[in-house]
């Protein structure tokens, strides 16, 4: 039940950070019940369970400790297919954790059921009927654990369910144990040979992960691609064991179960503590989760699936980060191809899981292929006085088959380009992306505009505002994972879009994310990391003194348009005067002169004047661009940051749970030593998975900030060049207008 | 003939050098260090003396304007610690820079001024002219004190409130008629242009320092690191330095071929004004000793005193007309030269500066382009 917790996906996939920590508190606080619960039966002498269960273990009890949860299982994917509500897969999970923790800790009636049951077929019904049993033992610590979980989905109907869908599977569970049985009698030898470690586990893990990212992409398109796909990578860890199976048609959820049973079983083996086997499980579990979970995104409608197999992606923290970014990079683009056409299977075949350097090409022409062109036009403004807003056309072109059609438009307001970043950065943030940020609200730029003035400055402002938001959804669209994210499909082409309540820059949520910004920024003052990676601390230090070159030129640049807008200003005036010097003047050549000399003042002023909305448009506005953009990177540091000291939050914690055993130990109290000890190996899973959280997020930031800087690198070249150009042409111009000038001052006599 | 040369040194000493082959002159060469206050002395004696009063006295040149560039160099040297390096030599440079063109242009107009008196076929014969050139210690001329100061003012206040009553006068000459109407508008358009000009090359400036500045921050950038985009911002920067010269170059150039002109101009509009007035003074001088002699020979009382009166302001009318109306016709020819020459200039420099931006651009963009 510790574990339930752990699945249940957070009502938002992108506060999943902050739930994973939620988790880890009820997580606690259930192994403490747990202890509670188990600890008046196994009353006996910690020792003497210790001896029993490992003599158990080396005698036969691997398939009996794989085949209790091997009935789970098969009540869970039961349950799936027969239940298409994501409520009852939740509770399923919930249920099955609970048995296996009944069934990994209650020894006594464990070794019982082991003695009676292995081997046998009908072994598996009659089990399933005991951890039926089981379940019902502790159906009130269960339903007390879960109810609260429940709440906290707010998808749950009820726990009743929980009986009775383990009931109902049972039918389904005597048709699926025959493969299973066989797969189990074949496995102990496997498990014992194999030495399960550490190991193994990650390997597994790594499986785990390639099948987790490969399942969403196949479950639409055909299930026996599926079933080949996932036969390859669980024959290279298994051996022959699974290679058994994988022939027979057996649905790939129970061979991902059996796999867990297998670190189970590994568990015991190695360390031969019961509370190992807790922990393994415990660590062993979210996997299950997630694949549980992403099956059911097959089942469910299309958004919701993406939110779960975005989810599945983040839960996925067993993975060894290098692995899993491997299988990122694959799954990303596939990911949202079970919501749209199988087509879309295509474009993500030719991407074999490479090295990184091929996959740095590779996602450079993957951009090519990201055939997607998002423009914002015709702001319009709506509503009159302070309630007055800016409306603008978001254009999308694309041949991506992830969209219904090839063009379309809708009309979205400042607000909603907010909400969607603050969607988006909520959700890919903590894991060290680097989202795209759109261009800040401004007070007074808007309400100039709300009051109506139709002078320059307010259609300079909505003309830059419409630009930067352009950039910031083309810089979305061309981030590969971003792409794939729902919030943006809808964005660009669901016609209503709830209004983004958050965004108001004096609204109450405002309030709240300013305070939150602010105790990020203390923390960030208090957290002293000390950095191991130079490559880290190096790229840290470069942004933050581009950041600051940065807004120094863009400074400058703002004041050379304005100085540029000032000569255009003043060169308008003094062509008026020429005009008028001339118009005086007396001498008729001389006069002649002089008007031709204010048309060319006047042509000067036009330049001026183009010149100053390039400075502005092509110059400052990309340097604003990159001012935001590194206030991203930054931002991505800060969660790496994060990431980082939660593990060694995790550690210390870990620390002082050892020397708390240490104490215990000497002050010879075994019945709190036990406690001890499962909290031990709790922490242990904790540190290392918040380890791998780290270094995942490391890898994934490192590899954003590549990916940053070449589109830097490429953006601002384009972007000068351009600009270069632009001043190219207005010098040509001034040629121009200066040679049709000078034979005018020749023929003064 | 003259040639006439004028260096200038730090402390706005005008030194001349001339070669002459005028016989009232006691060398052929010579040289003398003339300060500001000296060229002032000599305007002044121009227009005091009654025997010029029929001519358009060159303009005195204008004060040069140090300040500014000073208040600026000291602020510099304050802020000497707040700046890096780089940033306090290109400040350095452009102050420095600044503080030339403005000596430069402060000796053409002194060496106009001295021109434009030695191609007078007058004016050059004047006495004091000869000791300004000649005399080979200082002048020893003080500048006005207060009271002489406020005496000028007063006597400005006057000459102009009777300007405005000797203007309504209509003149019985249609030429001088055409003339006083035509050089009344042409000043007030010349002052316009000069202020205007004078802003936007001052605004010109400005952007040509903030291009200065934008290269010296990209040059930061690029030299941060050693990658792709640092190399390109330090092209970049390269040719944000180069062609913020010649932006700058522009600036300067339209300052010394337009807006000095425009200012010439305005000064010696000023000038042909005031010999505008003061024949129209001698006009109404002159109707004025009629209306005496008139009343004089009805009253049959100091008549001869009235004769001699009027002839007196006759003589002096005639004489003023007479050389007037040819001052204002060189004015105009000289006028049209001068500005055909400058715009010529101006154009010219124009094209050569956009050309030179053009090439600079081309070349970066080839470079940029290849590197790509």
């Amino acid at each position: 039940m510790a574990t339930s917790s752990e699945r249940s996906p957070p009502p938002f996939p992108d506060s999943e950070d902050q739930d994973v920590l939620d988790t880890e508190e009820v997580r606690g606080r259930d192994s403490d019940e747990d202890e509670d619960l188990f600890g008046s039966p196994s009353t006996s002498p910690v020792t003497g369970m210790d001896t029993t269960l490992t003599s158990d273990v080396s005698m036969k009890p691997p398939s009996d400790i794989m085949n209790d949860p091997l009935i789970e299982p098969m009540s869970s994917q039961t349950e799936n297919k027969p239940a298409s509500e994501p409520s009852d897969d939740f509770f399923d999970l919930t249920n099955n954790v609970s048995v296996v923790a009944a069934a990994a800790t209650k020894s006594d009636d464990f070794v019982d059921i082991l003695g009676s049951e292995t081997g046998a077929q009908r072994g598996e019904v009659v089990k399933a009927d005991v951890t039926v049993e089981a379940t019902i033992d502790k159906s009130e610590v269960t339903a007390g654990i879960t109810d609260p979980l429940s709440q906290q989905e707010a998808k749950q109907t009820s726990t009743a369910p929980v009986i009775d869908l383990s009931g109902d599977s049972q039918p389904v569970t005597s048709k699926i144990a025959n493969p299973l049985v066989d797969l189990f009698s074949d496995a102990p030898p496997a498990a014992e040979a194999k030495k399960p470690s550490s190991a193994n586990v990650d390997l597994f893990d790594d499986e785990e992960g390639s099948d987790i990212f490969a399942e969403p992409l196949q479950t639409k398109p055909a299930k026996q691609l599926q079933k080949s796909l996932f036969g390859e990578p669980d024959e290279d860890v298994f051996g022959e064991p699974l290679g058994a199976i994988s022939k027979k048609p057996v649905p790939k959820e129970q061979k991902e179960k059996s796999v867990t049973t297998k670190v189970t079983a590994g568990g015991p083996l190695q360390d031969s503590k019961p509370a190992n086997i807790f922990s393994q499980a415990a660590a062993s579990t979210p996997s299950v989760t997630s694949t549980v979970n992403s099956k059911s995104n097959g089942v469910h409608s299309e958004e919701e699936g993406d939110i779960f197999a975005a989810e599945a992606t983040v839960e996925l923290s067993l993975d060894s980060p290098r692995n899993e970014r491997k299988k990122e990079a694959i799954a990303k683009p596939s990911a949202p191809t079970p919501t749209s056409l199988p087509a879309a299977a295509s474009l993500t075949k030719p991407q074999p899981p490479a090295l990184e350097e091929l996959e740095e090409e590779e996602e450079e022409e993957e951009e090519d292929k990201f055939d997607i062109f998002v423009s914002v036009k015709d702001p319009e403004k709506i509503g009159d006085g302070m309630n007055a807003y800016m409306a603008y056309k978001v254009s999308t072109q694309t041949t991506l088959p992830m969209f219904r059609n090839k063009t379309f438009t809708v009309r979205r307001r400042f607000s909603d380009f907010l909400g969607l970043y603050e969607k988006l950065s909520e959700k890919h943030g903590p894991n060290g992306f680097i989202v795209p940020p759109p261009p800040e609200k401004s007070l007074l730029g808007m309400t100039k505009v709300k009051v109506g003035k139709e002078d320059s400055s307010s259609t300079d402002f909505v003309e830059r505002r419409r630009g930067a938001l352009e950039r910031y959804l083309q810089r979305v669209v061309n981030h590969p994972s971003l792409l794939q994210d729902p919030d943006v499909r809808e964005f660009l082409e669901r016609e209503e879009l709830p209004r983004a309540v958050s965004t108001q820059a004096l609204s109450g949520a405002g309030f709240l994310k300013m305070i939150n910004k602010a105790t990020d920024a203390v923390s960030k003052m208090t957290i002293k990391m000390n950095e191991s990676d130079v490559w880290f601390e190096e790229k840290l230090q470069e942004v933050e003194s581009a950041d600051q070159q940065f807004r120094k030129l863009h400074a400058l640049v703002e004041s050379l348009v304005v100085h540029r807008k000032e000569l255009s200003l003043n060169t308008a005036s003094f062509a008026k005067s020429a005009a008028m010097l001339g118009s005086a003047e007396d001498n008729t050549a001389l006069s002649r002169a002089l008007s031709q000399l204010a048309e060319v003042e006047d042509k000067m002023e036009q330049l001026h004047q183009e010149q100053a909305a390039n400075d502005t448009f092509t110059f400052a506005e990309m340097i604003a661009d990159y001012i935001r953009l590194l206030g991203a990177v930054r931002g991505s540091f800060d969660h790496r940051m994060k990431a980082w000291q939660r593990w060694q939050d995790a550690q210390s914690m870990l620390q002082k749970k050892r020397e708390t055993e240490a104490k215990l130990l000497w002050a010879n109290k075994p019945d709190k030593l036990q406690l001890a000890k499962e909290e031990i190996a709790e922490w242990e899973a904790k540190v290392t998975q918040y380890e791998r959280d780290f270094e995942r997020v490391s890898a994934t930031v490192r590899k954003e900030v590549i990916r940053f800087e070449r589109e830097k690198t490429k953006n601002c070249k384009r972007q000068i060049i351009k600009y270069l150009e632009c001043l190219l042409q207005s010098q040509q111009q001034l040629i121009k207008y200066w040679e049709a000038f000078l034979p005018e001052a020749k023929a003064i006599a | 003939m003259m040639q006439e040369g004028l260096d200038d040194g730090p402390d706005f000493l005008s030194e001349e050098d001339r070669g002459s082959t005028l016989p009232n002159f006691k060398q052929n060469e010579f040289s003398v260090v003339r300060q500001h206050e000296e060229f002032i002395w000599l305007h002044d004696s121009f227009v005091e003396n009654e025997e010029y009063a029929g001519y358009i006295i060159p303009p005195a040149p204008p004060r040069p304007d140090f300040d500014a560039s000073r208040e600026k160099l000291q602020k510099l040297g304050e802020g000497e610690g707040s700046m890096t390096k780089e940033e306090f030599t290109k400040m350095k440079q452009e102050l420095e820079a600044e503080y030339l063109a403005i000596f430069k242009k402060t000796v053409a107009m002194h060496e106009v001024f001295l021109c434009r008196v030695a191609a007078h076929p007058v004016l050059r014969k004047d006495l004091n002219f000869h000791v300004f050139l000649e005399y080979n210690q200082d002048l020893s001329v003080r500048g006005k004190n207060k009271k002489e100061k406020l005496e000028d003012f007063f006597k400005n206040v006057v000459k102009s409130a009777d300007g405005v009553l000797v203007a309504g006068v209509k003149d019985v000459d249609d030429f001088f008629e055409h003339e006083k109407t035509f050089l009344l508008e042409y000043h007030n358009r010349v002052k316009d242009a000069s202020a205007k000009s004078d802003r936007m090359i001052r605004s010109h400036k400005n952007a040509a320092d903030d291009i200065n500045r934008i290269a010296s921050s990209l040059y930061t950038l690029g030299t941060q690191d050693s990658t792709d985009l640092c190399k390109f911002f330090l092209k970049v920067s390269e040719l944000f330095e180069k062609t913020r010269k010649i932006e700058a170059r522009i600036a300067a150039d339209e300052d010394l071929k337009l807006a000095d002109l425009l200012k010439y101009y305005l000064r010696e509009s000023q000038a042909a004004k005031d010999l505008l007035y003061r024949r129209s003074r001698a006009l109404v001088d002159y109707e004025n000793a009629n209306k005496a002699l008139d009343k004089a020979r009805a009253k049959n009382r100091d008549v001869l005193q009235a004769e001699t009166s009027q002839q007196l302001c006759c003589h002096k009318f005639e004489k003023i007309s007479e050389s007037a109306k040819q001052e204002l016709i060189d004015f105009k020819t000289r006028r049209v030269a001068a500005f055909r020459k400058n715009l010529v200039e101006l154009a010219e420099l124009e094209l050569k500066h956009a050309k030179g931006n053009l090439q600079l651009l081309q070349g970066c963009l080839g470079i940029l382009k290849g590197n790509t």
